[in-house]
């Protein structure tokens, strides 16, 4: 596994037309988990947007965000080390599962073919690798996104409400499985949601918004 | 970055040649040409030009032209939007819609012209049981004075037009939630479109009827085929000043040209009136509170004229079908006694240069028109921008019409040593093309969820990568629609291809309408079928490569 490095936001600002958004200032320490709460409109997925490279032009912010010693604000988006989920797994609809794992891989990494069928082998979809996106559960496709992201090597990952559209059951596994799988990793983690049982099953520190 | 350039390249391709190319009208217009010896300026083309004998009647065609085959169009198209309620018959015309688009306007014109005329397919069925006739009756149906016919085979492509630009924004007006909630407070559906969702439509699709207009006031290779002759619309007049051996006409061309530019300008300028008239006038009945008034009336006319439009047009095509394929033909038959396929064997072998010319012309103009569009569109999306205000110059080479600019580019070239030749044709389609691709395909790139390429740079995937390997694969089946667009727009260009090609770059189309003086109806249905056909080649690849290359994925299979 890579050295990870904590994820500092340092006394981030997001305002819009002038008016204040929200103003976030803290450090999360590998395998750990910031949650954000708020209500829809108070921001939350702005500062995402923010730390990863794509805030709209209409916004503004001010503020530093470190990965360790580096300055992820100077570096473009593709080069942060930082991962996304997004409420829909998105998984890329002209590629089968495996070319959407292998998508997520670094370019000179060695035994591909190996490590995709073992990422998929550890979330019980071994043999899933030539299907059509298409054909899966919404449970497997999460599944499926949540293993592109890790294969990616990512330093540090931002959840968008992640479970947000998985039904009641699903919900609390995909809860489980993702934050261990993030916490294994040790990776520094930021969830937006405004669903408590989220804020519960990531157990870190919680910022309310709004 | 090379790509922030690409919106002022685009501009300027299209913005360049037009100013250029009226420059040089406007130039001669007032006597200067020194290459034709004019070195001072003087009102000598103006004079020459007041003079001809039906100047006023020619400059009166194609104003009245213009603004009521417009008008026709939209009514249909309107009428028709409020009655459709979803049935069989409504999808079907809707299907209907768009391969009727695609039909070059030459074709169109050939195919009703042999509908029509006193020998064609509908005197035919008609005779001798209903009118008597048993030689054709000696009747100047097509290229009658008034222009009728002209009209007619206008309103065949303007209907499809209008019809589609409406559908391609109705979407976003939520128009069944309006209708719905007309309906609620006791209105008919038909009442209740045109009260609630035609007001919002208008101004949605105002450009692209302002483009009709300065189309059909300015028209030339349909008014060739199916418009009067003694004296022709001034867009054709000009064209045979222009073609005229004495040079010293060309001054009295120029200043045609501005003459026609003062027409299309005039006749925009009336329309917009008559907008505020309608406007004023609307108001109150907005909101009169009539509920039903008038609503059966709109139902049925919305659809017998849309029907009539479409069954016009398909006819149409039968009739050059049956022309190409005739053998011996005696007057009052309905159909040929014999068929044979004679004619398609004598023009083929001398179809093969003109179809290539077509065929090479159109991919090139597509193909670099497609780089342009789609370099503006990334630009735009990997910086966030808004669409500017400014795009509305991608309508311009819509709005001035064609005889007004292209002579003058014709000089404009010249005078920088550019021979009339393909590169040129291939210039010259670019500035239609550009305008209907751009349009065809901006929608479905901004549609694109922007998660997709945020996703992708998240998984360490650079700019460039995630244009190959994400943004354009999702967006193949809609680039692909937008290209089968330009390219049937490109194969159905008549004066650009004639003036930049110096009448010596033939392609279908420039093949097709010189021989309409000439009056081979068998030889005329073959080339007319053939520029039909052409562009479906086209939407058929662009149908059906997606659906070959996504064979094994659902998701990707009809999200065009």
């Amino acid at each position: 596994m890579t050295a990870t490095y904590p994820l500092r936001i340092d006394n981030v600002t997001i305002t819009l037309n002038q008016a204040l958004l929200l103003q976030v200032d803290d450090t999360i320490a590998p395998g750990e988990v910031l949650t954000v709460m708020g209500p829809s409109g108070s921001g939350k997925s702005t500062l995402l947007a923010y730390i990863a490279g794509f805030l709209a032009p209409a916004f503004s912010a001010r503020g530093g965000v470190w990965l360790g010693e580096r300055n992820l604000l100077t570096l473009p988006a593709e080069a942060r080390g930082i991962g996304l989920l997004f409420q829909d797994p998105l998984l890329f609809p002209h590629l089968s599962v495996g070319g959407n794992l292998r998508f997520g891989l670094p370019r000179h990494t060695p035994h591909k073919s190996q490590q995709v069928a073992q990422a998929l082998a550890q979330v019980g979809l071994a043999d899933f690798e030539h299907r059509d996106p298409a054909t899966l559960s919404g449970g497997q496709k999460a599944r499926v996104a949540l293993m592109r992201l890790l294969l990616s090597k990512p330093q540090a990952v931002l959840l968008d409400e992640p479970f947000s559209k998985l039904d009641t059951a699903l919900r609390q596994e995909m809860r489980t499985l993702v934050f261990s799988q993030l916490r294994d990793a040790g990776l520094p983690t930021l969830l937006v949601t405004h669903d408590h049982a989220d804020a519960r099953a990531a157990g870190g520190t919680v910022i309310e918004l709004g | 970055m090379l790509l922030r350039l690409a919106p002022w390249v685009l501009t300027g391709v299209l913005v360049l040649p037009l100013g250029a190319g009226l420059a040089m009208v406007m130039l001669p217009a007032f006597g200067y040409l020194p290459a034709l010896g004019g070195e001072t300026f003087h009102l000598g083309a103006w004079r020459a030009l007041w003079e001809r004998p039906g100047l006023s009647r020619s400059v009166l065609l194609s104003f009245s032209t213009g603004l009521t085959t417009t008008f026709i169009s939209l009514v249909c198209v309107v009428l028709f939007l409020a009655a459709v309620r979803g049935s069989w018959l409504d999808r079907a015309l809707h299907r209907m819609v768009s391969p009727l688009l695609a039909i070059p306007h030459a074709a169109v014109a050939f195919g009703l012209a042999f509908l029509i005329a006193p020998s064609g397919l509908l005197v035919r069925w008609a005779s001798p049981g209903l009118t008597g006739w048993e030689r054709p009756p000696d009747l100047l149906i097509v290229q009658d004075p008034w222009g009728l016919s002209l009209m007619a085979g206008l309103i065949l492509k303007e209907v499809p037009f209008l019809l589609l630009m409406s559908l391609a924004v109705l979407p976003q007006l939520a128009p069944e939630q309006r209708v719905n909630m007309a309906r609620s407070l006791g209105y008919h559906p038909t009442i209740g479109w045109l009260k609630s969702v035609f007001p919002v439509l208008y101004p949605l699709i105002r450009l692209p009827i302002y483009a009709v207009i300065a189309y059909a006031t300015s028209v030339v290779d349909m008014a060739i085929i199916l418009g009067p002759t003694l004296p022709p619309t001034l867009s054709v007049s000009i064209l045979q000043w222009f073609n005229d051996p004495n040079l010293d006409r060309r001054f009295m061309a120029s200043a045609g040209a501005l003459l026609q530019l003062g027409v299309t300008l005039a006749a925009l300028a009336t329309w917009w009136l008559g907008e505020q008239i309608v406007k004023r006038l609307g108001q109150h009945w907005l909101v009169n509170g009539s509920r039903r008034r008038g609503a059966f009336a709109v139902a049925f006319s919305g659809r017998f004229l849309l029907g009539l439009t479409t069954l016009t047009a398909l006819a149409a095509m039968v009739g050059l079908a049956i022309f190409s394929l005739a053998g011996f033909w005696r007057f009052p038959d309905a159909l040929p006694v014999t068929m044979t396929f004679n004619h398609w064997q004598r023009v083929l072998p001398s179809a093969t240069t003109p179809l290539v010319n077509t065929l090479v012309v159109g991919v090139t103009a597509t193909l670099i028109a497609a780089v342009l569009v789609i370099a503006c569109l990334e630009n735009e999306a990997r910086h966030q921008l808004t669409p500017k205000r400014a795009m509305w110059l991608l309508y311009l080479p819509l709005l001035v019409p064609q005889v007004a600019f292209l002579f003058g580019l014709v000089v404009a070239a010249e005078s920088l040593g550019i021979r009339p030749q393909r590169s040129l044709v291939v210039a010259g389609h670019l500035l239609f093309v550009v305008p209907y691709l751009y349009l065809s395909l901006s929608e479905a790139y901004r549609r694109l969820d922007p998660r997709w390429a945020q996703l992708a740079h998240s998984l360490g995937a650079s700019r460039w990568h995630t244009f190959w390997r994400i943004r354009l694969p999702l967006l193949l089946a809609p680039l692909l629609t937008a290209c089968a667009v330009s390219l049937a727009v490109s194969i159905g260009q008549y004066l650009p291809t004639l003036l930049l090609g110096g009448g010596r770059v033939a392609t279908i189309t420039t093949e097709a309408v010189a021989m309409a003086s000439g009056g081979n109806r068998r030889l005329i249905g073959v080339l007319a079928l053939l520029q039909a056909l052409l562009p479906f080649i086209g939407f058929a690849l662009a149908l059906l490569l997606p659906r070959l290359i996504w064979a094994k994925r659902a998701a990707m299979r009809g999200a065009a």
